[in-house]
C-alpha cells in the first residue's frame, strides 16, 4: 500500500447468520482511485463484504474502516454521514417502482441534497446521457424498461452525486453477453471518469478482467488470493484456477 | 438443550413462545419509538405525508362509508327489535348514536383500514425491502424511517379521527333511513332526540380512539414490513402478520380506552 491510507479497509471481519460464519476474520484493502473486483462462488461472502462497508450490514467482529477511520459500531448517523460519499448499484436494480426514471436518478438530489425538482430533473437527464439513455426515457417508470436499461438507471443513479466509492452488485448477472459488455464498459467509463474508487463483486471473469485493477478471491469467509486483473489466468492459486476454469473438482466445494 | 427432561419439555417450549413474544413486543416499541422520533426533527417529507393522507384517508373513505351505513341500518334495526320487548323502541335514536360515535364508528373503520391500509404498507414496504429498495435508500443518503415509516405514521394518525368522524355521521344516517323508510319514526323528531342526547365526549371519546387505533394501523404495517424476509413468500406473511397483529391490537387498545372513557 506503499503507506498511503486505504479507501476502505476491512481488518479483521467476522460475520455469521445463524450460527453459519459467513465471513471469518477477513483482511481486505483498497487504495483511493483502484477498482477491486471481489470474486468467489456463490454463497461465500461476497454481497456481505460489501454492505458491510456500505454501512448497510453491521460486522460481528472486526473493524471497517473508511479513510482510517472505524465506522464500526458508530451511531447510525455517523455512519450515513461517513458512507454519504458511497454510490452502489444493485444487483436487481433496486429502482423505485412507484417513481420515474428521473426521479430515480434524482432521488439523493431532491430528498438528501434538497436540490430544487427542475435542477434535479436537468442533472438526471445529463447522468442518463453519461450511460447512453436519451431524455425520452426520463418520464417513464422502471417496469417499462428493459433489465439492461435498468441496469443503466441503476448506474446512472449511482454516479449522479459523484461518490468517492462506488460499489457494483453483481452488475451483469441476468443480462445477455452484448449488453454485459456493454454495462462493463460503462462501469470502467464511469470509474475513470470520476476517478472514484469502485469495489465490484461479480462471477463473471469477463466483467473482472474488464472493471477491475486488481481481483480478490473470496472462499470461505477469507480472501485466498489477490493479484492484477492481468494475472487472473496464471494465478498459480489452485481456488482460482479452479474457479476461472469451472471446473467442479478442486478445492472448493460446489454450493449445491 | 438436550439435557431438559422429557416431562419439562412443555414448559420448555411455553418459556420460547412468552420470550419470543416478548422480544417482539420489545422490538414493535423501539420501531414506533424511532418512527415517532423521526417525526420530532427534519429532514420531513412532505410530499410522502401527502401522498399517504390521499391514500389512506380519501380513497378509503367509500369503504369505511358505505361499512358504516349499512352498519347504522343494521344496528338500528336489532336496537328496535330489542327495545320492543321492552316496550322502549324510541330510545333507538339514542342508542343508534351512542353505539356509533362511541364504538362502531372508530371500531370498524379501523378493522377496514386494518384490512386496507395495514395490508398495503407492509406489501409495499416488504416488497421494497425484498428487491434492496430499502438498503438503496440508505446509499442514497435517505432516512428509510423518515422516508417511509413517520409519512405514514402521522398520515394515518390524522386520516383515522376524520374517517371516523365520517363513519359516525354516515352510521347515523343509516339508521335514520332505516328507521323513516321502515320503522316509521319521524324523520326530524328522529334527528333532534339524537342532537340533544349526544354529548360532546361521545364523539370526541371516539376521535381519540381513531387516533390510537390509526397509529397501531401505521405501525404493524410498517413493522412487518420493513423486517419482512424470504422474498415474496415473505411478503405475504408480513401482509397476513399486518392485519391480524393490528385487528388484535385493536380490539385490546379498544377495551383499555372504553374502560379508561367509561367513568367519565
Amino acid at each position: 500500500m506503499s503507506g498511503q491510507v486505504p479507501k476502505l479497509e476491512w481488518r479483521g471481519v467476522d460475520k455469521a447468520f445463524d450460527g453459519k460464519a459467513v465471513l471469518q476474520g477477513l483482511n481486505l484493502d483498497v487504495a483511493p482511485g483502484r477498482s477491486l473486483v471481489i470474486i468467489g462462488g456463490s454463497g461465500q461472502g461476497k454481497s456481505v463484504t460489501i454492505k458491510i462497508a456500505a454501512g448497510l450490514m453491521q460486522a460481528d467482529g472486526g473493524q471497517m474502516l473508511i479513510d482510517g477511520k472505524d465506522i464500526t459500531g458508530a451511531p447510525e448517523k455517523e455512519q450515513r454521514k461517513l458512507a454519504s460519499g458511497f454510490g452502489m448499484l444493485f444487483q436487481g436494480g433496486a429502482l423505485f417502482d412507484s417513481l420515474t426514471v428521473w426521479e430515480n436518478v434524482a432521488f439523493r438530489l431532491i430528498n438528501a441534497d434538497k436540490v430544487a425538482r427542475k435542477q434535479a430533473k436537468v442533472r438526471a437527464i445529463e447522468a442518463l446521457g453519461r450511460v447512453r439513455l436519451g431524455p425520452q426515457v426520463a418520464d417513464l417508470y422502471p417496469s417499462e424498461l428493459s433489465g439492461g436499461m435498468q441496469k443503466r438507471v441503476g448506474l446512472a443513479r449511482a454516479v449522479a452525486a459523484n461518490p468517492a466509492v462506488i460499489f457494483f452488485d453483481e452488475p451483469t448477472t441476468g443480462l445477455d453477453p452484448i449488453t454485459s459488455r456493454a454495462i462493463n464498459a460503462l462501469i470502467l467509463e464511469q470509474v475513470k471518469g470520476l476517478g472514484c474508487t469502485a469495489v465490484t463483486i461479480t462471477h463473471d471473469l469477463e466483467s473482472a478482467r474488464t472493471v477491475g485493477d486488481e481481483i480478490a478471491m473470496l472462499n470461505d469467509g477469507v480472501i485466498v488470493w489477490r493479484g492484477p486483473a492481468a494475472d487472473i489466468d496464471r494465478s498459480g492459486n489452485p481456488y482460482v484456477d479452479q474457479f476461472v476454469k469451472g471446473l467442479a473438482e478442486g478445492p472448493i466445494k460446489p454450493a449445491i | 438443550m438436550s439435557e431438559v427432561p422429557l416431562a419439562l419439555q412443555p414448559l420448555r417450549s411455553v418459556g420460547k413462545s412468552v420470550l419470543d413474544m416478548l422480544r417482539t413486543a420489545g422490538q414493535v416499541t423501539l420501531f414506533g419509538v424511532r418512527g415517532v422520533g423521526a417525526l420530532l426533527s427534519p429532514p420531513w417529507f412532505f410530499g410522502q405525508l401527502g401522498r399517504q393522507l390521499m391514500g389512506v384517508g380519501y380513497f378509503s373513505l367509500p369503504v369505511v362509508g358505505l361499512t358504516a351505513v349499512f352498519t347504522g341500518a343494521a344496528l338500528a334495526l336489532n336496537i328496535y327489535t330489542g327495545g320492543g320487548r321492552f316496550n322502549a323502541e324510541q330510545i333507538m335514536p339514542q342508542i343508534v348514536a351512542l353505539g356509533i360515535t362511541r364504538e362502531l364508528g372508530p371500531v370498524l373503520a379501523a378493522l377496514m383500514l386494518a384490512g386496507r391500509v395495514s395490508a398495503a404498507m407492509a406489501a409495499e414496504i416488504g416488497a421494497m425491502r425484498a428487491t434492496e429498495q430499502i438498503d438503496a435508500m440508505k446509499t442514497l443518503s435517505t432516512d428509510p424511517f423518515r422516508y417511509l415509516v413517520a409519512p405514514r405514521l402521522l398520515a394515518t394518525v390524522i386520516v383515522m379521527p376524520l374517517l371516523t368522524l365520517a363513519a359516525d355521521i354516515i352510521g347515523i344516517a343509516g339508521g335514520w333511513v332505516v328507521a323513516t323508510k321502515t320503522l316509521d319514526f319521524n324523520g326530524a323528531v328522529y334527528v333532534k332526540n339524537t342532537w340533544d342526547f349526544l354529548q360532546g365526549w361521545d364523539v370526541v371519546s371516539g376521535l381519540i380512539k381513531a387516533a390510537v387505533f390509526g397509529f397501531i394501523i401505521a405501525l404493524m404495517g410498517c413493522y412487518h414490513g420493513y423486517n419482512s424476509s424470504g422474498g415474496a413468500r415473505g411478503v405475504g406473511r408480513a401482509t397476513t402478520h399486518a392485519v391480524v397483529s393490528a385487528a388484535i391490537l385493536i380490539f385490546a387498545a379498544d377495551y383499555l380506552l372504553t374502560s379508561a372513557f367509561t367513568h367519565r
